[in-house]
């Protein structure tokens, strides 16, 4: 008899582990279930199954938390069940002997406290009160609410222009957002079910890099009304497009010498080219916008225009920079990321020709500094970030384009000051080793790791640790604001200020380009009803119909990028859109939740707002 | 055009047409459950589904269009197994106790059950236990919900209500009460287009047939019952009767076989509403034209229509002093009844148990309003059967229709004239109310079909007449759909108008929540169409003309819009509340 055996993988286990990939899919799509108390009996249920059968509270007790929870859903309970939920769901979470068991305990705890409301409109309605909207998991995840099954299907359809008029409906920039958008909308693409997310930004892009023409909006019948707009962003922008459409008069007040804001101030051209935003721009300016560039608004300013324009939107962004607040931070070479890249932006490139650069922080910024800086010449490119490169907010291809483009990322290694040398200029970064640990605000936090300090020898710093926004003006004249934040109700209306509106990032704080388009059309939409109209942005396109493809397996077309070592030789785009074949394939795998499941009954298409 | 084979056949059909349809123009007929043409498509029971060569997955047939080439298989292998196993699956939550269901014979479950051959179970039962208040003219059995959505989609799309949602997730999802409100409490408007768009016995109407047999069978009552004009269009239809042989005297030979003492017409009283609600009309538009007095907002509104008023008490009680005041015609039935026709009869109105049949359900709330009482608060009208209801208690009393002969009408209830009995069909109320207007403000008759630009099944009609050289813009609307755009738009001051006709069901009373129910079939077209003939045929086609009504005014209430009259035959809309 043999001592020891090498592990084999049953024909089951390998049928289980495919079975397991494809559950790990599901999931990532789509929730448990769109109702709490669903979603905390499939749970259950699931952690249930996971029970070796040994002790009590796993194996006893979450089949009866199950039975519970059912009673709940079939509406046989009280509100006595509700307590008695809990009871039991701490039971298992305090007595259980291993975290199979106590952490079905803790996840059944957090969700029956959580969804407390939830669980007692079920008790006392036996309905469920969650309104969450079943919708189009594509267009729910978009914030602004694009129609993409309708401009993939002309995309497939062959129809580019199409494609973008449609887009336009909900998004005026659709070519800046082909190529920038965080596509918030592919996550829960109903297609990662079966194989792969639909590769929706890249469709996208196609689209507007394919128009078989250009084409001209519909515009309204002036109404003689005047509206100002503060700050060219992208919030800026929307709102006065969507506005100048439905016939208002719109003047946008620039603070920079051009429009764009974060577009161009702050995303490098070799993401978005600047001929590609400037023709973006230049079409809505087309549609008779009025701009004054190099026009900074302060509190006396804005207190003009409102007294001059019948509304006023206030969309100034999140340009100033934070600090790291370290000694030594105000030595020559210590420059924030907003200060290089806004002198980018006007055209002004620095030289950093043979330098050493530390750029400190982990999110898109950062990359994008230190990506620029690879194309300005510098020898090397340390990037200081005090978490893991995983709980790096950056996104993912970001980061990789980063190290392929020959940056090197030292995770786990804090700033605590900046060396200055005898000459006053920076010598170096002074970094912390870390080591990670329990979570605070939802990741874990690192702390000072038993190491010693070293000194990351460097000729220049960038501190890309997030930005501020400048509202202290406007806060003096009154406009409530809360941490730097201009406050307003959902409608963007700013309270007190009658026909004042505001939104994106100088509401939200620094957030994504497609949050702040869709701020500057619900401002449009709630500004022209402030003034006493009801005009409609109405789907003006055909839509090719729906064909019923059934499942076929087909992988995602992912963008290519050019050679790392071509790319950094320039400020070109770095990535290449989706050749014709491989935009048709793409667009053929959509799977139109407009037409079928839930969308077929609600949710399948919003022909006007 | 797009050229396909369906079961061997080949079949040649527009664009964009659905499966289903091509199927049909090729004689196959696909089974359906859930679907309902523009109302509901939303492929959810799949039970069209059908194989599609090249796709491993079976299409539903209801929603899925045709694609050149495409070779479609309506019952292989693969589709009749799984169309059967669905239905397995429905019917595993479904209450099959069809022995004592009022949709037993007309569900559109139980024949594709049989159809398909489904003798066993091979699921174990699982019922939701819910039903609503029984009390309610209106009922939902959810044990026999199939969740086809159908009702959510005619409340919220056809009728801009939204009483019913899908109102928990997942394997519990369940139709119901948006909200988890009951169903009284809602804003439901009781127009009963959820019944009979329902394929099962989900929803239904509260059967008041036994009160009636009750009633019928105690000799110190005098049972004498009234039926609306729609009702004769219809009745026939699940007696198997034609529809020319289903006639109103037909019909009063077998109420007074069944043990009524008077069959009455309710056309008697649209002509007295005519009567009324033109004087008033007048009377506004006088008023209005008064220096110094009271502000009078036009237009204004019909009233015959009680799920009209329950929609505009929930949705615009800011406009209800627009609505005219006069009763609906059933109520002004039900008051001459125990008043006028109980004096002459020289009997104690308590005596006289006054039934109606109507192609309603708001009917049944209607007359049980607390506004809707005599003298003595007993009730002007007792019960309110729907046709359906009637439909049964005549199978109940083993009457079989085809073998009666018609008789006359009592009299002098019993007296309609042609303007009257288009009350049923949409624009009718509008159509009859201009003869008698154009005849109370010139003093001549016009022609009878001066005003036809107000019928016909266009959701929303307007059209301008001259009355004595004024203009008077009118607009006819039907369905609450409708009615509800036309409404918006006129608080949007987009249209105005001086007079307007509203009715909850689309294309009226003859498509009416009580009428019987013909699964996919729209009859309203139709049996309007009876309508309109029996009024071209009618001796007298000007209200102001029937004689009763005549005789009423000059012997009983003096004039239109007197003191007595004001008192029997109108009614304050604002004095009662909804949801009580």
């Amino acid at each position: 008899m043999a001592r020891l055996h090498v592990m084999e993988r049953s024909h089951a286990q390998a049928v289980m582990d495919d079975l397991h990939d494809a559950l790990g899919r599901r999931l990532a799509a789509r929730s448990l279930a769109p109702c709490p108390v669903e979603f905390t009996a499939a749970l259950v249920n699931l952690c249930a199954t996971q029970s070796c059968g040994k002790c009590t509270p796993c194996r006893v007790g979450l089949k009866a938390l199950a039975d519970l929870l059912e009673d709940v859903l079939a509406n046989r309970a009280t509100p006595e069940t509700i307590d008695l939920i809990e009871k039991t769901a701490n039971t298992i979470y305090l007595s259980a002997d291993c975290a199979i068991g106590y952490e079905a305990g803790s996840m059944a705890l957090m969700a029956v406290r959580g969804f407390r409301d939830d669980f007692e409109h079920h008790v006392r309605e036996h309905a469920c009160g969650f309104d969450e909207n079943e919708r189009v998991p594509c267009v729910a995840g978009c914030p602004a609410n694009v129609d993409i099954p309708g401009y993939i299907s002309l995309v497939e359809a062959g129809r580019y222009t199409d494609a973008v008029k449609l887009i336009r409906k909900d998004n005026p920039l659709p070519i800046v957002c082909g190529r920038v958008c965080e596509h918030p909308c592919e996550m829960h693409c109903r297609r990662g079910i079966v194989d792969d997310p639909l590769n929706i930004l890249a469709l996208k892009r196609f689209a507007t890099d394919h128009m078989e023409c250009d084409y001209r909006p519909w515009i309204a019948k002036a109404t003689g009304k005047r509206i100002a707009v503060v700050g060219g962003g992208p919030a800026g922008i929307s709102c006065a497009y969507y506005l100048a459409i439905m016939g208002h008069k719109v003047t946008i007040f620039e603070q920079r010498r051009h429009l764009g804001g974060m577009l161009r101030y702050g995303i490098p051209s070799y993401r978005l080219p600047r001929e590609d935003l400037d023709a973006e721009i230049q079409w809505i300016l087309d549609c008779g916008i009025d701009v004054e560039l190099e026009h900074a608004v302060d509190g006396q300013e804005l207190a003009r225009l409102r007294d001059e324009f019948d509304a006023v939107y206030l969309a100034i962004g999140a340009h100033s920079d934070k600090k790291l607040g370290l000694a030594g931070e105000d030595a020559e070479g210590v420059v924030s990321a907003v200060q290089m890249l806004r002198a980018i932006g006007d055209g002004e490139m620095p030289d950093f020709s043979g330098e050493r650069v530390v750029v400190v922080g982990g999110g898109n910024v950062a990359m994008d500094v230190a990506r620029s800086s690879v194309r300005l010449g510098a020898e090397k490119i340390i990037i200081a970030y005090r978490r893991r490169i995983c709980d790096m907010t950056a996104q993912d291809a970001e980061i990789a384009g980063a190290e392929a483009e020959g940056c090197q990322i030292m995770e786990l290694n804090a700033p605590v000051r900046i060396e200055v040398g005898a000459d006053g200029r920076v010598a170096g970064v002074v970094v912390q080793p870390q080591i990670i640990g329990e979570p605070r605000w939802g990741r874990p936090a690192p702390r000072a790791a038993d190491a010693p300090e070293r000194l990351i020898a460097c000729d220049r710093v960038i501190v890309a640790i997030g930005q501020d926004i400048d509202s202290a003006p406007f806060e003096a004249m009154g406009i409530p604001c809360s941490r730097g934040r201009i406050v307003t109700d959902t409608e963007g209306a700013v309270h007190g200020f009658a026909g004042l509106y505001s939104g994106g990032d100088c509401q939200t704080g620094p957030a994504t380009v497609i949050r702040a388009i869709n701020a500057g059309k619900v401002a449009a939409a709630n500004i022209d009803h402030y003034l006493g109209f009801d005009h409609k942005v109405l789907l003006e396109v055909e839509l090719p119909p729906v064909q019923f493809k059934g499942k076929r397996l087909c992988g995602r077309c992912e963008l290519k990028e050019r050679d790392a070592a071509e790319r950094v030789g320039d400020f070109e785009m770095a990535e290449i859109g989706l050749t014709e074949q491989e935009a048709h394939q793409e667009a053929s795998r959509c799977l139109r939740c407009d037409h079928f499941g839930f969308g077929a009954f609600r949710g399948g298409r919003n022909f006007q707002w | 055009m797009v050229k396909l084979i369906i079961d061997d056949r080949e079949v040649e059909v527009p664009e964009h047409t659905t499966i289903l349809d091509a199927a049909a123009s090729a004689g196959i007929k696909i089974p359906t459950l859930c679907y309902l043409r523009d109302v509901n498509e939303v492929g959810a029971c799949r039970v069209c589904v059908v194989e599609v060569e090249g796709i491993d997955q079976l299409v539903a047939a209801c929603n899925n269009y045709v694609l050149d080439g495409m070779i479609v298989h309506t019952n292989s292998r693969r589709a009749r197994i799984a169309r059967k196993t669905n239905v397995e699956f429905l019917l595993s939550q479904h209450s099959s106790e069809c022995t004592s269901c009022v949709r037993s014979g007309n569900c559109s479950l139980q024949s594709l059950a049989n159809d398909l051959g489904i003798t066993h179970l091979p699921y174990a039962k699982h019922l939701e236990g819910f039903h609503s208040d029984t009390a309610f003219p209106l009922i939902r059995d959810n044990d026999k919900c199939i969740k086809c959505l159908r009702c959510i989609q005619v409340c919220e799309n056809v009728q801009a209500t939204g009483v019913w949602a899908l109102t928990s997730r997942a394997s519990h999802a369940s139709v119901n009460v948006a909200g988890g409100r009951a169903l009284a409490e809602t804003d439901c408007a009781l127009c009963g287009q959820c019944i009979t768009h329902c394929p099962t016995g989900a929803l239904r109407e509260r059967d008041d047939t036994d009160r009636v047999f009750d009633a019928i069978e105690d000799p110190e009552k005098i049972c004498l019952v009234q039926i609306a004009p729609a009702v004769r269009t219809a009745w026939g239809e699940s007696l198997g009767l034609a529809r020319e042989d289903a006639t109103v005297k037909r019909l009063a030979s077998a109420l007074r076989q069944m043990g009524f003492d008077y069959v009455f017409d309710t056309n008697f009283s649209a002509d007295l509403t005519i009567m009324e609600e033109g004087s008033e009309l007048l009377e506004r538009v006088r008023r209005a034209g008064e220096p110094g007095g009271e502000p009078i907002r036009f237009p204004m509104f019909t009233s015959c229509c009680p799920g009209w008023i329950r929609y505009a008490k929930s949705h615009y009680p800011d406009m209800l002093d627009q609505i005219s005041t006069s009763k609906s015609p059933q109520q002004m039935f039900g008051a001459v009844a125990k008043t006028y026709y109980a004096e002459a009869l020289g009997v104690d109105p308590s005596m006289i148990f006054s039934v109606s049949v109507m192609p309603c359900l708001a009917k049944k709330a209607e007359a049980a309003l607390p506004t809707m009482v005599g003298e003595t608060g007993e009730p002007d009208v007792d019960v309110v059967l729907t046709v359906r209801e009637i439909d049964r208690m005549i199978r109940a009393a083993h009457i079989d229709p085809c073998t009666l002969e018609e008789s006359e009408l009592d009299q002098p209830l019993g007296a309609g004239t042609g303007a009257a009995v288009i009350f049923g069909a949409t624009g009718g109320v509008m159509d009859a109310a201009l003869r008698s207007a154009y005849f109370l403000a010139t003093g001549e008759n016009p022609d009878p079909d001066a005003f036809s630009g107000v019928r016909g099944l266009d959701g929303w009609k307007e059209k301008t007449f001259d009355l004595a050289g004024v203009p008077l813009r009118v607009a006819v609307a039907h369905g609450l759909g409708n009615a509800h755009k036309l409404i918006e738009a006129l608080r949007a001051g987009e249209v105005s108008y001086d007079f307007v006709e509203i009715m909850a069901c689309p294309g009226g009373c003859v498509g009416g929540g009580g009428q019987p129910i013909h699964d996919g079939c729209e009859l309203a077209g139709e049996r309007g169409d009876v309508l309109w003939g029996l009024d071209a045929a009618a001796p007298l086609r000007f209200s102001h003309e029937n004689p009763s009504v005549q005789t009423l005014y000059a012997d009983y209430l003096g004039e239109p819009l007197s003191e007595r009259a004001e008192e029997l035959l109108h009614t304050d809309h604002a004095a009662w509340e909804m949801g009580k």
